[in-house]
């Protein structure tokens, strides 16, 4: 029997500033994942979260590919496949496939229906200006929540502070 | 686990405060815990209760906020809206549920 009613903290009267910085420079299925639900996650405890997408990560915004990541087993021995199959035609479609079929039974959701859900938890969305004059992409070719293409002192100068993941 | 008198029921919980007996609920306990935990229950956040309470009885596992929004049909905004900054953890809390363990 308790006396006083034990209440969780759900941190509201701490003044926070955590904040938290993923660059994601992979355009894999299996590696666009990781940034994702560490973003979401931080999100969902209250933490002020920026996505920075730069290099191969770029796939993850870009209109036109972001349906399309794919997994490869190719060089990757923790698919514990004989190496020697991993290139054989065919091969990538399928790990995609059963990747994708194995995230949907878990009801993670798809790559662009995951930033849909960190954008309306409040996630910041940056591309990084490099990887966008290197592919000759611009604004009009990433996702409309995407804040800006920012070069990497910017971004580097918005997250001072806060713990960086690279992934 | 302790007890602790809420609304006049003596209920089990955790040392967090979180209830571990779902079916010692009820809307009174819940007016309570809100309460708590600065939050006043509307029409709005009763419907999501409702239904991380029904989901719970089917799945014997608290909703994550995804689920929240594809099965019970509260969008992300609105749970953040309604249970600001840690809506799956207030939630659960409110509805008298363990804390979701899944990680989306």
């Amino acid at each position: 029997m308790t006396d006083q009613p034990v209440i969780p903290s759900f941190g509201d009267d701490e003044e926070s500033d955590r904040k938290l910085a993923i660059i994601c420079s992979k355009g894999n299925l299996d590696m666009a994942y990781p940034g994702l639900i560490l973003g979401n996650a931080a999100l969902g405890e209250g933490v002020e979260t920026h996505l920075f997408f730069t290099f191969w990560g770029f796939d993850i915004i870009t209109k036109s590919r972001m349906h399309d990541l794919k997994f490869t087993p190719v060089g990757n021995t923790a698919t514990h496949m004989p190496m020697g199959l991993t290139p054989l035609p065919g091969m990538t479609g399928m790990a995609t496939k059963q990747m994708k079929k194995a995230m949907d039974d878990l009801e993670i959701p798809t790559v662009p229906d995951f930033l849909d859900q960190i954008v309306a938890s409040g996630g910041h969305l940056w591309a990084c200006r490099l990887s966008a004059d290197m592919n000759k992409l611009t604004d009009a070719d990433l996702r409309d929540d995407v804040e800006g293409i920012i070069s990497a002192s910017d971004f580097i100068e918005m997250t001072a502070g806060a713990q960086l993941l690279f992934i | 686990m302790p007890t602790t008198t809420i609304n006049g029921k003596e209920v089990h919980i955790d040392a967090e405060g979180f209830m571990t007996e779902p079916s010692e609920w009820d809307e009174g306990i819940a007016n309570v815990l809100a309460g708590n935990i600065g939050i006043e229950l509307t029409e709005a956040h009763w419907r999501l209760l409702k239904f991380l309470r029904e989901d719970f009885a089917q799945q014997g596992e608290t909703a994550t906020t995804r689920r929240v929004q594809t099965v019970g049909g509260v969008p992300t905004k609105e749970q953040f809206a309604l249970f600001p900054k840690k809506p799956a953890k207030k939630m659960a809390y409110i509805a008298g549920l363990p804390k979701p363990k899944g990680c989306v």
